[in-house]
């Protein structure tokens, strides 16, 4: 499992295995929208998840 | 064994479904961020034998959709589908063209105009959308002509040129439901009741999903929609109405993540089953 820290709240979390890249999360805690920015081997980059923008959708 | 590349920006849980739909049907994927690539056809490599798209985003997408389909590379859905179902105003033209049932539409550019188009629809309430848009974001349904201009003109001060072209639709009441149907190919897999006590159905602004039995009256209208885009992997915005369904809007990039239990339906699977048979006839 790898770990890491949300950048709002601070608090650890723990990513599933199959968890890709780009892939958007929530923190357990805070529930910030998080997106996994970077996966290492035991450990990942979280950053908050982009604003919307207008094109986004179906 | 069969490669598709995911063209995609954030993943989500539609994503994530898709990825172990693939690995099921020991499909492999190859995740390609399009925020991330260099789109130059001169120096790109090519190393899967379909592509498909599930960009968040809608520019992204249809730019990474033209760039491969340059290349030869096969895209689900096309960049002519996209191209369709993306604008609102073009998905209703190609609908009445088709002779499938939708709500009576209009587009014009200035409040003049869009009072003599609301007359011409019989009156108030009328909804407004941008043309380009998803999610239910920014819709109003307008009860009158002091709602009508003001509404027009904050489109005109803050908005951006696509929120200046004004996409008018004839307000269509609701038994606080839709439906929304998952058409791959033509053909209906599922489909799903959108419950909201709100006139906003959307599922990403609170409506609750349920399971709709598909009638045969909906493959049909489905099968003719789809026909009329181009078909593909679409998802239809249903209404139910004292003269039958009509087609509200339809999707190019469907989420469906929150559809798959309700139905029962692998809407993942039958996306990647549906990939799998188009590069069998490649």
């Amino acid at each position: 499992m790898k770990k890491s820290l949300c950048p709002v709240c601070d608090v650890e979390v723990t990513l599933e295995n199959n968890t890709e890249e780009s892939e958007i999360i929530s923190c357990p805690e805070c529930k910030t929208r998080l997106v996994v920015t970077s996966l290492k081997m035991k450990s990942a980059i979280l950053e908050e998840a982009p604003k919307i923008e207008e094109d986004w959708g179906e | 064994m069969v490669t598709i590349g995911l063209l995609h920006t954030t993943i989500r849980g539609d994503e994530k479904l898709i990825l172990e739909a693939a690995k099921k049907r020991n499909v492999k994927v190859k995740l390609i961020d399009v925020r991330e690539e260099i789109f130059n056809p001169k120096n790109y490599k090519i190393d899967f034998d379909l592509a498909l798209e599930r960009c968040v985003s809608t520019v992204k997408g249809m730019q990474a959709t033209r760039f491969f389909e340059s290349l030869n590379v096969p895209v689900i859905n096309s960049s002519a589908v996209a191209a369709i179902c993306e604008d609102k105003f073009i998905t209703s033209l190609i609908l009445q063209k088709a002779k499938v049932s939708t709500p009576e539409f209009a587009l014009v550019f200035n409040t003049k105009q869009a009072l003599k188009a609301v007359e011409q629809m019989g009156g108030f309430p009328i909804v407004i959308k941008p043309p380009l848009g998803s999610w239910g974001r920014l819709l109003a349904k307008v009860n009158d002509i002091d709602a009508l201009e003001a509404i027009l003109e904050h489109k005109d001060v803050l908005g951006s040129p696509w929120q200046k072209a004004y996409y008018l639709q004839k307000y269509v009441k609701k038994p606080g439901r839709d439906i929304r149907a998952f058409v791959i190919d033509g053909k209906t897999i599922c489909a799903i009741y959108r419950h909201s006590p709100h006139w906003i159905t959307n599922t990403a602004r609170g409506g609750i999903a349920s399971n709709f039995p598909v009638t045969n009256e909906l493959s049909k209208l489905a099968k003719k929609a789809s026909d009329a885009v181009g078909g593909g992997i679409l998802s239809l915005d249903i209404f139910e109405t004292d003269h039958g369904l009509e087609i509200n809007e339809i999707n190019h990039t469907t989420e469906f993540k929150n559809s798959e239990r309700p139905t029962g339906v692998s809407i993942s699977g039958t996306i990647i089953d549906y990939c799998i048979g188009k590069v069998k006839k490649l």
